[in-house]
Order: structure tokens, then sequence, then C-alpha cells
């Protein structure tokens, strides 16, 4: 039927997020007007606040390397069939176990501890997705409770770490230890000195590289192995896979860990990359925005990175405007964020429907010409 | 000329598109108030698409709907049901836990106050119970009541909210014969009542029993118009199909019949923990069909899932080959079977047997994603995946020739082709098919039927589960029926006709052929 007829590639994944980016950027300036301020002047604040200057550039990448991390463990469990609500606490749980990782190995070998680090990160946010996981796969106990659930253990737990056994001694805040010397990931303005480039200090480093990596292999894992046939026919039609031979529990569970591996390993990027120690609160609801991350980005790869520096660019440009515009305030830019998931995500369809009307009447008079 | 009010319903140019893609191409149908008048046509023909314009599902693009001369606009059902349509879907839309009068007034309650509603549309209800002969159960919750039960209270839920017109949409596909013939009793009693009655089906004995007027559509279109008295099935055949039917291929005599699968006294349980299978056994040899007929219900569901892995058994034995398969504690999975020769068209097409967002090239391999062919090192063939799924179209002359394009937005008929290619494949040594021809379109029964035969010429085993027994009729050596669970018995298709296999699917006992 024609409802299933799909539209071009550039209409579905360019033109509709586009317009409805604009629609939440129409609200937000209607709100932002009526607070008294100049909409076009704080959209312009935005964007030179997210990509003016190398520095804004770079805090935008920042941003962006957590919520690919984030939105890629919210698409793989989304296409298992399974709400990941846990990224928050598969993250934190990810950064403990980086943390853990690092003093095992300690300062004789940065190399070593950074590796250690990062098997760290993906070991335990996998393994704090294996409950709820399990719990599912063999009791039916609804993954977005429990996951939700471990959000606030993991929050918990860490906090109890953080001003308990792991406080760095004789410190004050809930944080750990400084990381030994030398462990940690090269930033963008090491990497591009090494060439001689001059750049900005921003936090920017390779974990978004690793990012990028980790979104061409949930890609390439999905659609092109055999694994991710079968993890999506589980996620698809819990009947077909029984018929294929493919066990939805088994895929539960599988798809689960992977995705609190790939939440897990945001802590390379804030903790690696830039803390260099492990900070309560660190992942500052960074598994959150991964589920209105995944879901603008239509929970492909590409998509995913796609609306993760959008986010990004909201995150970094959203502190510039409120710096700038002290009428608007840190709510103002959460707010902003909100109606860019209320449109992106939720009202998903709103454009959808007369786009696709437009469309047909277009091919056809263009058939018919 | 009839005077406008002597038409319960007239379409004057209904068209209606999806896209660049025609529906219903300008229908002018006529139905005359206080007759039973049939549609038929084959899936895809546009039955559906005017019955949701005439019931407000859809809205038409263009031409008008008059209702008793009355020119009308359907907005939602409920305007349409305003005008007096009512309409029974193949689907029954109850609220099973709900009574019978729940069900009833549900949407209609009329007041605030529940108590004083049931007690306003209980004294309606028996009124109308004793004007058309009902005799439902009003207390009784909706999923304790046998099938033929569910539809009446839908008519009853029609006729309650005031329904001049009903219009049934394949009511018998769910009924055994005898719930038919006491359908077709009620039908001719509502019209003897003054009702108009649509009836849609693909089955022509139906329309040639029960019907006054008859319409058939092919490709969107109405393509005749005929007094049931002055046609004959065979002319509507053809009509629908728009050429002579082809007669189904003979069944050749096949040599040397070993034993293919044997069931012995097997037991096996539902989702809810009841029994569903009770102590079934029989063989299937090579170079056989062996149809399973059997109210929907009565346990082929389960009996296609122990016997292709997908339902442990929870007593006696199945062998395949003579090697026990499948035992209290032993089953073997779908893939292994598969490599040992057992093909596996499920019944419930989008439920088990394709994934429908996926594309109809991704469901070439569903189930044999494993196999060489489609996967090495576990990593995907794509390329030999798309060729493979070209050949599947072409041979199956599967439309539109896009394996691209998502599975559920083929018709059945073409998901059925594409599925069959793909159990046919590998030359299975034991094919199990349920439902071969659910939803799928005249033309593709036919080629569907013909595979079957082929098949089994070639000296294949085939088990075959269906609800239509004309099929079953035309394509098995020998007819099991199941009823509650239990195997009825088996009559060679020489010794089998309605009647009789109707009387077993009842539960009669029959001593096995």
């Amino acid at each position: 039927m024609a409802d299933a007829r799909k539209l071009p590639f550039w209409v579905d994944n360019i033109l509709l997020p586009t317009l409805n980016v604009l629609a939440a950027f129409l609200v937000s300036g209607i709100v932002i007007w009526a607070l008294g301020n100049d909409p076009f002047e704080a959209l312009s604040l935005l964007v030179q606040g997210a990509f003016g200057y190398q520095e804004a550039v770079g805090y935008t990448f920042y941003y962006a390397t957590n919520f690919i991390f984030t939105g890629l463990a919210v698409s793989v469990a989304y296409h298992a069939g399974l709400f990941n609500i846990g990224g928050e606490g598969q993250a934190m749980l990810g950064g403990l176990g980086l943390t853990l990782g690092v003093f095992l190995v300690g300062g004789s070998s940065p190399l070593l501890a950074v590796i250690f680090g990062i098997l760290g990160a993906a070991l335990f946010g996998a393994l704090w997705a294996f409950v709820p996981a399990l719990l599912q796969a063999k009791r039916g106990a609804h993954i977005v409770i429990t996951t939700i659930m471990f959000n606030f253990i993991a929050s918990s737990l860490l906090a109890y770490l953080l001003v308990g056994p792991l406080k760095r001694p004789g410190g004050q805040m809930p944080e750990s230890a400084d990381f030994p010397d030398g462990v940690g990931l090269l930033q963008l303005h090491d990497l591009l000195g090494m060439v001689g480039i001059d750049y900005e200090n921003s936090p920017m480093n390779i974990s978004f590289l690793i990012a990028l990596l980790c979104a061409a292999g949930v890609g390439f894992l999905l659609w092109r192995t055999r694994f991710g046939f079968e993890l999506r026919v589980a996620g698809q039609n819990a009947g077909a896979a029984r018929f294929a031979g493919v066990s939805v529990s088994r895929m539960t569970v599988m798809a689960m860990m992977l995705a609190g591996a790939l939440a897990g390993m945001m802590g390379l990027n804030e903790l690696l990359g830039e803390q260099h120690r492990l900070v309560n609160g660190f992942t500052q609801g960074a598994g959150f925005v991964g589920i209105a991350v995944a879901f603008m980005g239509r929970n492909k790869p590409v998509g995913i990175v796609l609306a993760a520096i959008l986010f990004g660019a909201l995150y970094q440009g959203g502190a510039e405007l409120s710096f700038d515009m002290p009428d608007i305030q840190r709510e103002a830019i959460v707010m902003i964020q909100g109606l860019v998931i209320l449109f992106a995500g939720a009202m998903e369809h709103l454009f959808r429907t007369p786009v696709r009307n437009l469309y047909g009447r277009l091919v056809k008079k263009g058939a018919a010409a | 000329m009839p005077d406008d009010r002597d038409l319960a319903i007239e379409t004057r140019s209904l068209t209606k598109r999806f896209g660049d893609v025609v529906a219903n191409d300008g229908l002018s149908l006529k139905v005359r108030a206080g007759t039973v008048h049939g549609i038929v046509g084959e899936n895809g023909a546009g039955k559906s698409t005017i019955l949701k314009m005439l019931f407000g599902f859809y809205q038409p693009d263009g031409g008008e709907i008059r209702v008793f001369g009355t020119p009308a606009r359907f907005e939602n059902p409920a305007a349409a049901m305003a005008a007096g349509i009512g309409m029974v879907h193949q689907h029954f839309m109850l609220v099973e836990p709900f009574t019978v009068l729940e069900n009833i007034m549900l949407g209609a309650e009329g007041e605030r106050n529940l108590d004083e509603a049931r007690r306003k549309a209980r004294q309606a209800l028996l009124l109308l119970e004793r004007q058309f002969g009902f005799n439902l159960p009003l207390d009784k919750p909706v999923e304790e009541l046998p099938v033929g039960v569910k539809q009446r209270v839908e008519i009853l839920k029609a006729l309650y909210r005031g329904a001049e017109v009903l219009i049934l949409d394949e009511p018998t596909a769910v009924l055994t014969p005898q719930e038919s013939e006491q359908l077709f009793a009620l039908i001719r009693q509502l019209k003897a009542d003054g009702k108009t009655v649509l009836f849609v089906t693909h089955k022509l004995n139906e329309i040639m029993a029960v019907t006054d007027d008859v319409t058939v559509m092919r490709g969107g279109r109405i393509v005749a118009e005929r007094r049931t008295v002055d046609t004959s099935a065979g002319e509507l055949a053809e009509l629908m199909v728009g050429a002579k039917v082809a007669r189904a291929k003979a069944r050749e005599t096949v040599e040397g019949k070993g034993v293919r699968l044997a069931l012995e006294n097997v037991s096996a349980t539902d989702d809810q923990g009841h029994e569903a299978l009770k102590g079934v056994s029989f063989e299937v040899k090579d170079g056989e069909v062996l149809g399973i007929a059997g109210v929907a219900g009565n346990g082929q569901t389960e009996l296609l899932e122990v016997i292709t892995g997908l339902r442990p058994v929870t007593g006696g034995s199945i062998a395949y080959e003579g090697a026990v398969v499948a035992a209290p504690g032993k089953v073997t999975d779908p893939i292994s079977l598969r490599r040992l020769g057992m093909a596996h068209v499920a019944e419930d097409r989008l439920k088990t047997g394709v994934v429908e967002s996926f594309s109809a090239e991704a469901n070439t391999m569903l189930g044999y994603q494993r196999e060489p062919d489609f996967s090495r090192h576990g990593i995907l063939r794509l390329k030999a995946l798309a060729e493979t799924a070209k050949r599947y179209f072409e041979s199956q002359d599967v439309r539109p020739r896009n394996p691209k394009l998502a599975i559920g937005s083929f018709s059945g008929g073409n998901q059925q082709k594409l599925v069959i290619a793909r159990e046919i494949a590998r030359d299975p040594k034991l094919m199990v098919i349920g439902q071969p021809t659910r939803g799928v379109d005249i033309g593709a029964v036919t080629k569907i039927h013909d595979q079957i035969t082929e098949h089994r010429n070639a000296g294949k085993a085939l088990l075959v589960v269906s609800a239509d027994l004309d099929e079953l009729l035309a394509i098995s050596d020998r007819i099991a029926v199941m009823c509650e669970g239990v195997l009825v018995g088996i009559v060679p298709v020489e010794d089998a006709d309605e009647k009789t296999l109707g009387l077993m699917m009842a539960g009669e006992k029959r001593k096995a052929g």
C-alpha cells in the first residue's frame, strides 16, 4: 500500500529532522520573545556559543561524545525490542569500572592503565545492564522499571564509594584521587599541536573518534552480521524469532550487555579525557539525553552521531547563551532542549504526513509532466 | 428504475486512492433494501476498502455514498452507525473479559449510572432477541463463548445500535460448516425482518447459498453485478480472476512410501497451560499430503508447533525418519529440524512466518540465516541474499518486483508466495504447512496448490493444516480431523466430503480409515 511507500533518504533523514528542529526553535523563539529578549539575537548567541570559535567547537564535540555513547546504548537495546532507560546508571558503573581498572594497573604503565580503564568501563557497564536483562529474560520483570531502579542504585552506590572507600585521601569532595600521571586520552589541541596546528584548549579528546568507531561498529553489527539480524528479529517479532531458531531471552541479555558496555564507555570521554578522576555525578544526565538522541537519530548510527552533535551544540551554546543573556536562565536552555526532544521525538509525525502527501503529489505531477 | 429509497446503500463513482494506487476506482454499487447482497473478489480486489468507506474508517477521494437515498459523509464509524450501518468485522471487536451485556452496551450506555444503563439495555436486548430469535447468555464473559456465539454477539451489538444495514466481513472464515449454516439461517431471519445484509466473502458456495444479488470486484473495479439466481459459482469464479480457473494439478501415484513422520500419543499444553493436544497419533508417509481439518483452536496450532520444534511435548513422542526428535524433556530446535529436511510454512504469517517491518529480501533468509549461503563466519552475505531474493521473486512471480520493500507492504498472496519459495527452495523431505492459502488471492491459491501437489508427486511428505475444507479436499491424500485436542479420525480423501468432515469437526467419532 501507498502508506508503506518509502520516502527518499534525504526527506526522511534530513528534511524532516530539520523541520522538526526548526519548529522547536520557533516555539523557543516565541518564549524567549515573551521573556523580553530578542529571539534572533538569542539564536545567534546560541550558534556562536556552539560553533563560533575553536574552544566552543571543542566543547560541543566533547558533549556530543557523551551523547553518542549513551545514544548508541539506547539504540542497540531498542533494536532488540527493549527500552533501556538505564544508560545513566550504566554510565556511572562504567566510570567506576574505569577507575578501578586504572588504579589496578597504577602509574607504572599509563598505556596499560588506559586499556584496563577502557575494558573496566565496558565490563562494568555491561554487568550493570546484565542484571535487569536477566530479570527480564527469565522472570519477565519489565526492563523499563528495573533499569530506572538500577539508576538510583548506581547513583547511591557511587555516592557511597566516593565519600567512603574511594574518596581522595584527605579530600573534602565526593571524588576519587587523581589518576596517575600520564593516564588519560589525548585532547584535540594536543593532537593538533603534534602536527604543528595551534588550537585553543578544549576538553574534546580522542574518545570522540572511539565513539565514531563504536557507531560504525554498531551499524556493522546490526545490519551486516548474523548476530545483528537475529537481534533485530528478536526485537521485532518474538514469534518469528522462535521460528528462526533465535532465543529471545539470550538476545535480550546480549543486547542489554552490549548497550551497558556502550553507555559505560561514556567515562572514556569524561574521566579519561578530561577529569582524570572519578567524580560523583559525572554523568550529568547524559544517560537520559541518550534516549532523546537515539530517537531523534531514528536509532541509526549516522542519525545518532548527528543528533548527538545537535544536543552537544545545545548544551555548549546554551551555556554561553545564559551567560550572555542573564534573563535566559539555565532552565530556559533546558526548555529549548525539551522542545527539541518534543518535536523531534514525541511529535515526529507532525510533519511526516503532510510532507509525504506533498511529496506524493509532486512526484505524480513530475511523472505526468 | 427503482426509486432511490429502495436502495439501502448506493455508491456513485466512489473512488479511493492511496498515493498512486487506486484501491477503489469509480465504484457504483447498488444494494437493494431488504436483500442479502454479496460482494466477492480476490484479496486486493478492493473489498475491504469499500467496506471501510461505508463504515467511516476511510473517507472517499471521489464520488458519494447514499444511504436510503440520502447522501452521507461518514467522518468516523460513529457517524456510519448513526446512519444505521452496522459492521461485523472479521476479527471481532469484543472486550473478552466483559460480559455479553457489557460488550453490547459499551459506548452506547446512554446513562451515567451503569446499573440503570444495564437495566435498560437488558430490556431492549430481550426484545431484540425475541424479534430475531437470538438466545445469548447476556451475563457470561465473552471469552467463555465459542466463536460462532461471539459472532452473534457482534451482530446483536450492531442491531442494538439500530443497524438497518448489516455488513458482514468474511463472517464464515472462523466457523464450522454447521455454524455457518446457523449463521445463514440468522441472515435469512434478518432479511425477513426487513434488514439489509451486505455479505463479503471469497467463498462462492456461500454466495450462492444465501444472497439475492452479487457484485464481483476485481482490481479495484466492479466487474459484474448479477442476480444470484441468474449466475453460477463457476461464472463468478471466472469473473473474479478474469480467466478460467485452472484445475489443480493431478495427483500421481507415488511408489515407495516410507514413514517420514510419526506421532505417537503426543500431548502438549497451550500457552495458558491448558491441555491442547491429547494423545495424538498419526503418520505421514513420503509421497502423500496429510490434511488436518478442524475448527480453529482445536489443537492444530499446537500440533504444528510441537512438530516444528516450537513447543515441547508433555507426553508421547515424535519420530522423524524413525529417530525421536521430540519427547518429554527433549526438544529439537527449529534450525536442526530444518537441517534434517523439515520445512515449516507458519500458520500465522505475520506473527511467525515473516518480520513485517523487514524487507522482503531480509525475510528471504529468516530461519536459514545460519546456512552458509546467507552467512559466513557470522557475516551476512548480502549480495548472495539479494540474488536469492531476486530468484524467488521471479520464480514465484511475486509482485511488485522489488525485494527491498518491507514485506508488510506486499499483499497476503505475494507474502505467502515468497514464504513458500523460501521453504521449498531446499527441497525439503517434509513440509509442514499451516493455512497454505489464508489471505491469499485465487490466482496465487492455484499456484500454491500446484506446488504442494508437485512436491508430493516428487515423493516428498507434506502435512497441511487448513481451515478451508475445500482446500483440503483438493490437495490431500488423507484428511485427519481434530476436535478439542483429540484426533477424531483419519479418512482417505475419496471417502471424505464436507458433511462427514463437518460432523467429525464437531467431535463425532469415526472409525479411522
